[in-house]
């Protein structure tokens, strides 16, 4: 950077920042607390000022606290919630400089150099970030320092700012804990008497590094600004979103799907700079009249190749109500999977990608998952030697060995009527309203319930299978239960 | 016990199913005369059940037929739902063979759009359908029934009776068939004198 501005780090501090995002959602008057459950234990995660006045703190047992407070109110926290509430607010910041990147759990450090002047100065600044923090309902701590370290100590230790090149000065008051410093440092710090960062600036450097190591001066001086500290901002996700507004409405299924067409291609080459496949696509189209339809594609394969996807998406587009006629277009890929760049072989792949441009269009008929494929299992037990999943996610696999024969028909286990209970299969039984006698029966093959998983229709124990083959011809998969005497049909062969 | 090929009249004008068109088998076996054309079939062959059918096909029985990895299943809630897939199957023709489990009676007009479409794809469609139920706008319509072998036989398969019951191009005619595991092949038996 060169000479004449000064390096100038703004610190938010969110104290509150889980129990504020759940009061914004639905207001509650007293105390409130976020209740986490920690090491065994339910315990307070983060509560709100009245809260707070009452004496509770956070990670105080949720019990003791209902003890002290009867009318507390509780929620469970969401530590995911709240990390994507961190990353809107770091959007939102991203409005006084780019240079916006996450401290802690709960906080924000913006490198605002050479911004202050666009909100008319840094007091200026640092009045509208209160304001518009505390309309939607924020507590906020906010420090400014010439460092990263200086505006944190300022955000978490007494809320101010420090004039340029005056670090130490509003500094010198504050604990030492300030610095960002270990636990166990502190309270050695506190033995040796240093308690204020002023104590620390001022006593001999040589001995403190032998007793402490180096990282206690690192952070000291980070603070003061001897040392730089890096900001990382945080890339915004790539959007794969592209819309078209039209002078004049439109309504003819033709034109709708030219216009796709021209919102396709430019996501298309988003898509391709990014090397992502599109999997899920939403086109929104906004009507004259303020109401919106959407068609959404799901796609048995990530794509991103403009001439493939428009044709699937006909039946969809056919299906809209144009109203008054549709005066904005809207396409977006909801999800996206990554699709490197492929090396094109001579052998052709042609087939495949039909294939999978069919199970695209039968799956926006009948929904994706319910085009399915078998994929093998490592099971005796007849229900679980395969597996069944959707086409769209998963690849074929080819390990079909079954060691004794099949039926190709399986179902419930149904009883038999008529049959004895007696090891040997029936001579004579009935099944569907048909009445069959047995010529030949082979087995029996005993398999053994998976006693690590639990199933309901094997709780009758071990199975004794036969293949029984009827005089009427048809060739049944029956099964005797020797623990719980019974006999039962499972399949029909081919 | 040795195979006999049973030459009147002759199975092999029927049974490879004549392509581009939509055939019908029904009966007991109807399920392994759609197995036996799924493995006469190269490329990926696409079965249309409704989700309501308590059976369900073992891919393991399969195995024996043709590699189950070639099989994709598409469960639709009824049967006019199924009717539209396997149009829109047909038509694409990517899936060579598309077999459609059918549980009530198609009208004239809903065969003959199946018979357009597997002309337009150049596949071939399979109904399973109930006794009695076929469409006038099948090709052929085959009954399978499972028979009674009194011979053991080594090879894990039925003896089944297949009969031509209609045919648009051709005699009718019955036969007796048996699959071969070992050699994934359709025998022809002759019938035995009983």
């Amino acid at each position: 950077m060169f000479d004449g501005i000064q390096r100038r780090v703004v610190s938010i501090w969110f104290p509150r920042l889980a129990s504020d995002r759940v009061l914004r959602m639905r207001p509650i008057e007293g105390p409130f607390a976020l209740t986490l459950e920690q090491s065994n234990t339910n315990r307070i995660y983060c509560l709100n000022r009245a809260a707070e006045r009452l004496g509770l703190s956070a990670g105080m047992p949720f019990s003791d606290a209902r003890a002290f407070c009867p009318d507390l109110q509780s929620r469970p926290a969401d530590p995911l919630a709240d990390r994507r509430f961190q990353h809107a607010l770091r959007r939102w910041a991203v409005r006084y400089c780019p240079w916006v990147g996450l401290e802690d759990e709960n906080g924000l450090v913006l490198d605002i150099t050479g911004t202050a002047h666009l909100f008319g100065g840094e007091a200026e600044l640092l009045m509208d970030m209160r304001q518009r923090l505390s309309r939607a309902g924020i507590c906020a701590r906010i420090g400014l320092g010439d460092s990263r370290g200086a505006a944190w100590a300022l955000s978490h230790h007494g809320e101010g700012s420090a004039a340029i090149g005056c670090a130490l000065d509003a500094l010198k008051d504050l604990p030492v804990v300030a610095l960002r410093l270990e636990e166990k440092t502190v309270t050695a710090l506190g033995r040796l008497g240093l308690r204020t960062v002023n104590d620390l600036a001022s006593a001999a450097r040589a001995p403190l590094t032998r007793r402490f190591g180096s990282s206690l001066l690192m952070r000291l001086d980070q603070a003061l600004g001897y040392q730089p500290e890096q900001i990382t901002p945080l890339a915004d996700p790539p959007h794969y979103g592209v819309r078209m507004t039209l002078p004049d409405p439109i309504g003819v299924s033709s034109d709708v799907m030219a216009g796709t067409e021209r919102l396709l291609v430019q996501l298309c080459e988003k898509l391709k700079s990014r090397e992502t496949g599109a999997r899920i696509l939403c086109l929104t189209l906004r009507r004259v009249d303020q109401d919106s339809q959407q068609v959404e594609l799901r796609l048995a394969r990530p794509m991103r190749d403009a001439a493939r996807i428009l044709p699937l998406f006909e039946r969809g587009i056919k299906d809209v109500d144009a109203g008054y006629g549709i005066d904005q277009m809207r396409l977006e890929a909801t999800q996206v999977e990554p699709m490197p760049v492929q090396q094109l072989s001579h052998v052709s792949s042609g087939g495949k990608d039909r294939l999978d441009d069919l199970i695209t269009r039968i799956g926006t008929r009948i929904g994706l998952e319910k085009v399915q494929r078998f994929l093998p299992a490592d099971s005796h037990i007849p229900e679980r030697s395969f597996l069944i999943a959707p086409a769209a996610y998963s690849t074929p696999e080819r390990a079909w060995s079954p060691i004794r024969p099949r039926p190709l028909h399986i179902f419930p286990p149904n009883p038999l009527m008529g049959a004895q209970s007696t090891p040997t299969p029936p001579k004579h039984f009935r099944w569907r309203r048909m009445s069959f006698s047995t010529a030949r029966a082979t087995g029996p093959e005993r398999i053994a319930p998976e006693w690590w998983l639990e199933e309901g229709s094997w709780r009758s124990g071990v199975r004794d299978y036969w293949t029984v083959e009827t005089r009427q011809g048809r060739r049944l998969w029956l099964f005797f239960t020797p623990q719980n005497p019974g006999w039962f049909i499972q399949g029909e062969f081919a | 016990m040795s195979y006999t090929l049973f030459m009147m009249p002759d199975f092999a004008k029927s049974f490879p199913l004549r392509p581009t068109r939509v055939h019908e088998v029904c009966g007991p076996s109807a399920a392994s005369f759609a197995a036996v054309c799924g493995a006469r079939t190269q490329g990926p062959v696409l079965w249309i059940r409704e989700v309501w059918r308590p059976e369900s096909i073992n891919p393991l029985g399969l195995s024996i037929f043709f590699d189950p990895s070639n099989l994709l299943v598409a469960q639709v809630k009824d049967q006019n739902e199924g009717l539209a897939v396997a149009e829109e199957a047909l038509r694409d023709g990517s899936t060579p063979l598309v077999i459609q489990d059918i549980s009530e009676p198609i009208s004239l007009i809903q065969g003959r759009r199946l018979q357009l479409s597997a002309k337009e794809g150049k596949s071939t469609g399979l109904c399973i359908i109930p006794d009695g139920m076929g469409s006038n706008a099948a090709e052929s319509r085959w009954h399978c029934a499972p028979m009674f072998d009194p011979f053991p036989q080594p090879a894990d398969s039925t003896l089944q009776r297949w009969e031509l019951i209609k045919n648009k191009s051709g005699t009718l005619g019955s036969w007796h068939v048996r699959w071969n595991t070992a050699s994934r092949r359709l025998h022809l038996v002759s019938a035995t004198g009983e």
